[in-house]
């Protein structure tokens, strides 16, 4: 007999999540899918960040095959023009008309662009598809200035696209007395207005936009109060509207504002057709959220498939970060008195606002709003959705424990039901998670969000995901241990001792005696930095290269196209102007693109695998040495000039900066680290943002540690005061060695304090307290690392063994790699981009 | 495994790296040769990581999953097996694999791709 034919209209999210869910549940159905857009189903949700690097390809919901590997039709480029419900059939634009038996509308929604004079303006665009995103950033090359119209979630998004996009000038105008008016009140606005402003976004509210000026193309706006903006170019973002043309062309009932009217089991008035996401009208609402969209396609692949389920409305509650700000609301986030209490958090200093409603007899949570901070968001919904039963003071919920510590944080979790939904997205609950960790299949996250899929969608509740897998490995009895990989079922600080113990002094040694198998690309590199750590031996020996990573391997860093960069060290930022002009006939010499680092130091890019000895050679017969720009160790420590040049500085910050660069140098830990010296308390070294950093006092240096720069940005906290240079220097041995001694892989100093029981008190109690009593050993134990330090490129270079490698072809080692290519820019050279679309 | 008749004469086994890659020239084409010490094993690859189109694979790290050998790309640390090309990591396609043998101290690799 026939499979039943399935046709579903629209490539979207939704779409490709009904025939996922579908096909995972049954291969019976011949399913066909007809998008129109030109490529495949793709993440609208992280739309913005396309401007941010993603690519198409990255934002793809799924490869090339995968269609074809689910038996799947996907008809791209190719919509559906015209539906004969009679004969069940559907007509596509390029001319051919295929059957049904069952229709799924999930068309999605497109922009809603309200009807001003001037609308069809060039310069104006709305903000949907990569095919919009490619025509925005086209012409925002030539714009100084841009609008965007609208003031909701996705407004906001197209704002902060513009302004990555480079654009001076960014104003968002909203009709509504306030920002994001389905989300947030007035009082969040306000905050949310002000942090906007703080990034140079001029927002303007109560503004009715009446026509759009410009010859042929978009000049300026005109407002109904009469008032005019000068732009050069315009998103519209006012909302969005249903895709239901096709439906109501075929007389399938809409609703009177759009939308295709569906029942619980989302079907239309015509019992073969079906409608889900943001096309579909269900009980007076369109659901512009991902995660209804999703719980339609799941009720309507289960309902095809004889199971029996039904869509009744879906929690709105959303979070997300707007250009780097919390933005969340939950449950009934308007509800006022006297219907409910409210409790109202506001720090205008720190840009934070929090509002929680809770019912008159303070028995349970109603809903919020959170902008600035929205870490507790993920307990709060739980706590509303669930009907926790509320603690004696509720606004602990948003304000912390009083008493300065931070509430456990299982605490929380604990209290959750086992039904209570922890993955909105995929649909997962507390009970399926613990279950799965508890039955022995899923003890990593990795393994968790391949068998529930909790976490796969937008990612926003796997902080709680991997909360709730540690709690339930914990009450099992399970020792909980970060083991390295397959190879190793221990600790990196587990590691570290036995190495120590059995003296190793390689990979294969350490590999043979401690772990199994052959070996992979986690624990190689680990090992050898506990070896580096440990030995301090040149790391390219005993066969070691190999178990490098590739900077490590060929003591340089590799960079986009293959070739790689030099730095050579510059301590305390000081060179002298014949080292500078070394520095310059050399990358003239080898052709090197020059850059000053964040570091005080020189970056040469663009040289060839081949060419590094050679360079090296150069740089080290002028006195220079390896800077470890490569390595997981220290990089540089960064001084102001102090005080024998500047007159407000109290001590020789350089002097001291290349005392401390040349003391650490080489020395190998879990992760890079950096540091600085500052003459005076004007900080222009920045060493608060540093692993440890060093500040000038009237009676001698203060001490801070872990600190960061980077992605999560991190102050450095105050260790100890007005030190002399030798306290400082023994304070800072004794906290590297703790660090490297105990530190998880690849953990930066500040997530290493991060995680350490007891914080800065509890580090400070072991530095200069010496609590645990290790301060003698680890003095010593850093001793003989700095004894032992040796410019790792200058062994490299003298040892013939070492320097063969440095070749890219084995059969024609004076080949270089033909592939590399550079490009000009400003007078310099430059990498080609990535050769894929 | 497919017929041969052009077996490249890569290098001589004291040549290749233990435990590691090379690379190998082949006309205006790349082949990464591994020396699986650790197994007493030989692979031949592509050199091209099929994730950003970089010629790197040779200077990646091997190892193993489960038992399946596998290179990691230096850039992004894809991981593709050494034995049938797939991608491990990911949805990046698989890479193409050839044969390997060796004759009096010499490495050949078979250069009509196995997949």
């Amino acid at each position: 007999m026939k499979e039943p034919q399935i046709i579903v209209i629209g490539n979207g999210m939704v779409g490709y999540k009904f025939c996922e869910k579908l096909r995972s549940k049954t291969s019976s159905f011949n399913l066909i899918v007809f998008g129109e857009e030109p490529r495949r189903a793709y993440d609208r949700v992280h739309l913005s960040e396309y401007f941010n690097g993603k690519t198409a390809d990255d934002l793809s919901l799924s490869t090339e095959n995968w269609y074809q590997e689910q038996n799947i039709t996907l008809f791209l480029n190719n919509p559906i023009v015209k539906i004969d419900r009679g004969l069940q059939k559907v007509y596509t634009a390029s001319g051919l008309d295929y059957h049904y038996d069952i229709l799924v509308f999930a068309t999605g929604s497109g922009a809603f662009v309200p009807n001003i004079p001037g609308i069809e303006k060039e310069g104006v665009f709305v903000y949907r598809t990569i095919e919009d995103l490619d025509l925005i950033s086209g012409y925002a090359k030539k714009a100084k200035t841009a609008s965007v119209i609208g003031g909701g979630l996705l407004g906001l998004e197209a704002a902060k696209a513009l302004i990555d996009l480079g654009i001076e000038k960014t104003s968002i105008i909203e009709f509504a007395p306030r920002l994001m008016p389905r989300q947030i009140d007035a009082a969040g606005s306000d905050m949310l207005k002000s942090k906007l402003a703080d990034l140079g976004l001029q927002i303007h509210l109560n503004k009715n936009t009446t026509s759009i000026e410009g010859d042929g193309r978009i000049t300026a706006l005109k407002f109904s109060d009469d008032t005019a903006l000068d732009v050069d170019m315009l998103v519209i973002s006012a909302g969005i509207k249903p895709r239901d043309e096709l439906a109501k062309a075929c007389g399938i009932e809409v609703g009177p504002r759009g939308g295709i009217v569906v029942d619980q089991k989302m079907q239309t008035n015509d019992p073969a057709i079906f409608a889900i996401g943001e096309c579909a009208l269900y009980d007076g609402m369109i659901y512009g959220l991902i995660a209804p969209g999703y719980e339609m396609a799941e009720v309507l692949a289960a309902n095809l498939c004889e199971g029996e389920k039904t869509f009744t409305g879906f929690d709105m509650s959303t979070k997300l970060k707007l250009i780097g700000i919390d933005v969340a609301s939950f449950g009934d986030n308007f509800i006022t008195e006297p219907d409910c209490r409210t409790i109202i958090f506001e720090n205008k200093h720190k840009g934070v606002y929090k509002r929680i409603n809770v019912s008159n007899d303070g028995q349970y949570l109603l809903g919020g709003i959170l902008i600035g901070d929205a870490t507790a968001y993920n307990l709060l919904l739980q706590t509303s959705n669930n009907r926790i039963v509320l603690p004696e003071n509720p606004e602990e919920l948003i304000l912390g424990a009083r008493g300065g510590s931070e509430p456990a944080g299982g605490a929380g979790i604990t209290g959750l039901p086992d039904g209570a939904l922890i993955c909105s997205c995929e649909g997962v609950s507390k009970g399926d998670i613990c279950a799965a960790v508890a039955d022995g299949s899923c003890e990593n996250i990795d393994d968790l969000k391949k068998c529930t899929k909790a976490g796969t969608g937008c990612g926003g509740c796997l902080p709680m995901v991997k909360d709730l897998m540690t709690y339930t490995l914990k009450s099992q009895g399970k020792y909980i241990k970060n083991v390295i990989c397959e190879h190793f079922n221990y600790s990196r600080q587990e590691l570290f001792d036995l190495i120590h113990i059995h003296e190793l002094k390689s990979y294969d040694e350490v590999l043979d005696a401690l772990g199994k198998n052959d070996g992979c690309e986690v624990c190689k590199p680990l090992v050898s930095s506990l070896l580096a750590s440990l030995w301090n031996e040149m790391i390219l020996k005993k066969g070691n290269d190999v178990a490098q990573d590739s900077n490590d391997r060929f003591l340089a860093n590799i960079q986009k196209g293959g070739s790689y960069s030099v730095v050579p060290r510059v301590p305390g930022g000081e060179i002298t102007p014949d080292k500078l002009i070394v520095i310059g006939e050399v990358a003239k010499k080898y052709n090197l693109y020059t850059k000053i680092t964040g570091g005080q130091r020189i970056d040469m890019f663009g040289a060839h695998l081949n060419d590094l000895p050679v360079i090296w050679e150069e740089l080290i017969a002028a006195g220079f040495e390896s800077g470890h720009a490569y390595g997981k160790g220290l990089r540089t420590v960064k001084s102001c000039v102090g005080s024998t040049w500047c007159r407000f500085g109290l001590h020789d910050s350089v002097s001291f900066a290349i005392r401390i660069e040349e003391r650490y140098r080489g020395i190998r830990a879990p992760h890079k680290f950096k540091s600085a010296v500052s003459g005076c308390i004007r900080e222009c070294a920045e060493a608060q943002s540093k692993d440890f950093g060093i500040i000038a006092t009237e009676k001698g240096w203060n001490l801070y540690v872990c600190g960061n720069g980077g992605s999560k940005p991190q102050h450095a906290l105050l260790l100890a005061t007005d030190l002399d240079s030798e306290t400082c220097i023994k304070y800072i041995d004794r906290f590297l060695m703790f660090y490297i001694r105990t530190a998880d892989p690849l953990t930066r100093t500040a997530t290493w304090l991060n995680k350490m029981e007891g914080g800065i008190d509890y580090l400070r109690n072991v530095i200069i307290n010496d609590s645990l009593g290790m301060a003698a050993q680890w003095e010593n134990e850093i001793e003989n690392l700095i004894a032992s330090y040796k410019c790792e490129w200058k062994e490299a270079v003298e040892n013939p063994a070492i320097r063969k490698r440095f070749s890219h072809f084995v059969n024609a080692p004076e080949d270089k790699d033909p592939t590399i290519e550079f490009v000009e820019m400003r007078g310099q050279k430059r990498t080609v981009e990535w050769k894929t679309v | 495994m497919n017929e041969q008749s052009n077996w490249l004469a890569a290098c001589r086994v004291e040549d290749a790296i233990e435990n590691g890659g090379v690379c190998v020239k082949h006309g205006e084409d790349q082949i990464a040769l591994f020396y699986f010490t650790r197994r007493n094993e030989w692979y031949a690859t592509q050199n091209e990581c099929p994730h950003k189109k970089q010629m790197a694979l040779s200077r990646g790290m091997i190892g193993s999953t489960t038992d399946e050998p596998k290179v990691a790309c230096p850039f992004h640390k894809k991981t593709f097996s050494l034995s049938t090309g797939e991608c491990l990591s990911g949805d990046e396609c698989a890479i193409k694999t050839y044969p390997v043998k060796i004759e009096n101290g010499t490495v050949y690799i078979g250069t009509t791709p196995k997949s």
